[in-house]
């Protein structure tokens, strides 16, 4: 996984709350069998029309906003359906943040597994940032995981918190599968005090 | 704390006087933590990990990359159910892609190990259909999926969580999860719920009530005498919409009614192992004193039949309101997102949910597809017709379900009446697979998202109960169930 230290860059103002994973990502998209590829299919029912022609006016198509990494949004970003897909297309499309004042659990667990940051502002520091990503053209955030603060050049300056084991993997970019293989003995251990069943031990003979 | 050994390979907690009160959910917690390494979170062990085609395939992958085995492959179970079509097993699959998702899990299962409930398989169901029905699901257990409604499963009071495909390769690989301990939530439902008045009216009561992220964080255990009253598959139905309120996790503590249906089933224990494990579950509830970390309490009298109006389960109002008005709503943002919700739903404020007329009717999904609610469907159908401008299918949510429906003489009644009858799977709940409404329909549904395009794109998508979505087949528009004249 790729580490997160400290990223600046453009932020655009998605200004919508319970943005679910099946807008993220729809459905049709998620046939494929590859985890690449997927952020020309982000948002895809918002930015496109039924014809796959571009929606002119949705934020991600305005010019002043190209090559935004950094997502703003309101309350409850990701919740729904657990595809992972919908971070796999953010990332894909080129973000490293998504700001909101909360997060569904399982799009949290699955950004943190991508080296995406989701980052937790209360309501009214996302409405200034919201503002400030509309009125201000270029308008960039920096976002410092180490010092766990998001700031402008405008003088717009907030704390973020972040449990330290999760802060911890995203900064060094830990494979977690490595980490948990560590505990190999005491699964072993756990393993042994809990057999599986004899009647699930008959499942494959049917 | 002493311990004896179960023939389920449990521990079995002696109480003391000592031990602190706990929550169910602490107590399965605590029998399943492998390794609390300082300073990180704890690592839990995942009893059973259920495997679908569409979030396992990059999973699958990647533990080829990195050269490791599935560990416990007879702890992991997979089955096709999101993509497959519904039309008659056997016809070829005409969407080239989804043959290819198909094909890889078909392909990983056999490379790996791993059980698979396939196509062709008399098994064959969605996920969180087949787990109960088989009794590979039962008490006590964790047990996760790449799919948010697995917390289904809480409702045999286990541990039960939907999550993404890197920690599916996790659990392949190390069969066991680090998790932050997430907080407690106990819904006490006091009282009964009236006739007509379901399992699905009470999930859709509840985050009415609570929000689209009001329990998110918690695991919510769900007590009291309406939850007790539920049969098993109104609790599988309750524990599924756990997620809609934001939830990590829904929980009911088993008791008899439980038990009685897991007994017998073919992978639960038999004999002596099962005495055995049903005495350690019925160690598996909140001990009284146990704290919360919340405690919502709701009245089940007060519950109607619900029907969602907007764009996502939260957006609920009783079949005997109207569609509110959006100066009814205090915060901006809601004003805001009430306005967007009406103008895709293509509904006015202060409109009768009665006069909604419907285009569609999809029986069928994680949420309700079980004999009961087939049944349920059917006793309202019966002896009626379909409003001729309306569509209307049934999706059992097994071959089980559709065997044991059939032997009922329930397809006949579905079938009278104009319904469709389809072979088992996700179908229209998600339109994944060719069963997907055109824009614009509307579709009173009993499955669990009323997300912007999630039955297709610009389609319009009311959720409701099994008997209100037949009811509303029948009537052409949204009926309150508590009226209807039954014919037989």
């Amino acid at each position: 996984m790729q580490p997160f230290r400290k990223h600046s860059g453009k932020a655009v103002p998605l200004d919508k709350v319970n943005v679910d994973t099946d807008q993220i990502i729809p459905k049709q998209f998620l046939k494929r069998i590859e985890r690449s590829g997927f952020g020309e299919f982000l948002f895809y029912d918002w930015r496109f029309s039924e014809r796959g022609e571009k929606v002119g006016d949705f934020v991600l198509h305005e010019p002043r906003h190209a090559k935004a990494s950094i997502l703003v949004a309101g309350k409850n970003f990701g919740c729904g359906s657990s595809r992972e897909h919908a971070v796999w297309a953010l990332a894909d499309f080129g973000f490293r943040v998504v700001i909101a004042p909360s997060f569904a659990d399982i799009f949290a667990n699955n950004s943190l597994k991508n080296g995406l940051l989701t980052v937790r502002l209360n309501e009214d520091q996302v409405a200034e940032i919201t503002r400030r990503a509309k009125e201000i053209e270029n308008y960039e955030l920096t976002v410092d995981l180490e010092t766990m603060r998001v700031d402008d050049k405008h003088g717009f300056e907030a704390a973020f918190l972040m449990d330290e084991f999760s802060r911890h993997c995203l900064l060094h970019g830990l494979d977690d599968i490595g980490q948990t293989l560590v505990h190999e003995a005491e699964i072993t251990a756990y393993e042994a005090k809990h057999p599986v069943s004899a009647e699930m031990e008959t499942i494959l003979g049917r | 704390m002493g311990e004896t050994k179960g023939m389920v390979g449990r521990i079995l907690p002696v109480p003391s006087s000592q031990t602190p009160p706990r929550t169910l959910f602490e107590k399965i917690w605590d029998a399943h933590i492998v390794a609390a390494p300082e300073g990180q979170s704890a690592l839990l062990y995942i009893d059973l990990h259920l495997v679908h085609e569409v979030t396992s395939p990059q999973a699958f992958d990647g533990l080829r990359a990195s050269r490791r085995e599935v560990r416990q492959p007879l702890r992991t179970v997979a089955t096709v159910d999101h993509n497959i079509p519904t039309s008659p097993r056997g016809l070829p699959i005409t969407d080239p892609i989804a043959a290819r998702q198909i094909g890889a899990l078909q392909k990983n299962c056999r490379e790996f190990g791993v059980p698979l409930f396939d196509m062709d398989s008399a098994d064959q169901g969605i996920v969180h259909v087949i787990g109960p029905e088989l009794g590979i699901t039962l008490p006590g257990m964790t047990i996760v999926c790449g799919d948010s409604h697995t917390s289904t499963h809480g409702a045999f009071g286990s541990l039960a969580f939907g999550i993404g495909t890197s920690e599916v390769e996790h659990v392949l690989a190390t069969q066991c999860l680090p998790q932050k301990k997430p907080q407690t939530m106990l819904i006490q439902v006091r009282g009964k719920l009236a006739e007509g008045v379901t399992a699905k009216d009470l999930a859709l009561g509840i985050i009415g009530e609570i929000g689209t992220d009001g329990a998110t964080g918690h695991v919510i255990e769900y007590a009291g005498d309406a939850v007790r009253g539920l049969s098993m598959d109104g609790r599988m139905t309750l524990c599924n919409m756990s997620i809609e309120a934001g939830a990590r996790a829904g929980l009911i503590a088993p008791d008899e009614t439980t038990f009685a249906y897991s007994c017998g089933r073919r992978f639960a224990p038999k004999g002596k192992a099962w005495d055995e494990a049903v005495k350690y579950w019925r160690t598996l509830s909140s001990d009284p004193g146990a704290k919360f970390d919340k405690v919502v309490e709701i009245d089940a009298a007060a519950l109607a039949p619900f029907v969602t109006w907007g764009t996502n389960p939260g957006m609920v109002a009783a079949i005997t309101a109207r569609v509110p008005e959006i100066k009814s709503f205090a915060h901006m943002h809601d004003r805001r997102a009430a306005e967007q919700a009406l103008a895709y739903m293509g509904l006015d404020p202060g409109m009768p949910i009665k006069a909604i007329a419907v285009d569609r009717v999809f029986i069928g999904s994680c949420t309700n597809s079980r004999i009961e609610d087939l049944r349920a469907a059917a006793r309202v159908v019966k002896g009626q017709h379909v409003n001729p401008k309306v569509r209307a299918m049934v999706v059992p949510g097994s071959q089980a379900i559709k065997r044991a429906a059939e032997k009922e003489g329930l397809h006949r009644i579905f079938l009278d009446a104009g319904f469709e009858w389809r072979e088992s799977g996700c179908s229209m709940c998600l339109g994944m697979n060719p069963d997907i409404l055109q824009p614009g329909e509307r579709c009173a549904s009993t499955s669990n998202r009323n997300f912007e395009g999630r039955q297709g794109r610009g389609g319009r998508t009311h959720l409701v109960s099994p008997m209100m979505a037949a009811a509303a087949a029948i009537a052409g528009h949204f009926t309150d169930i508590r009226d209807w004249q039954f014919q037989h």
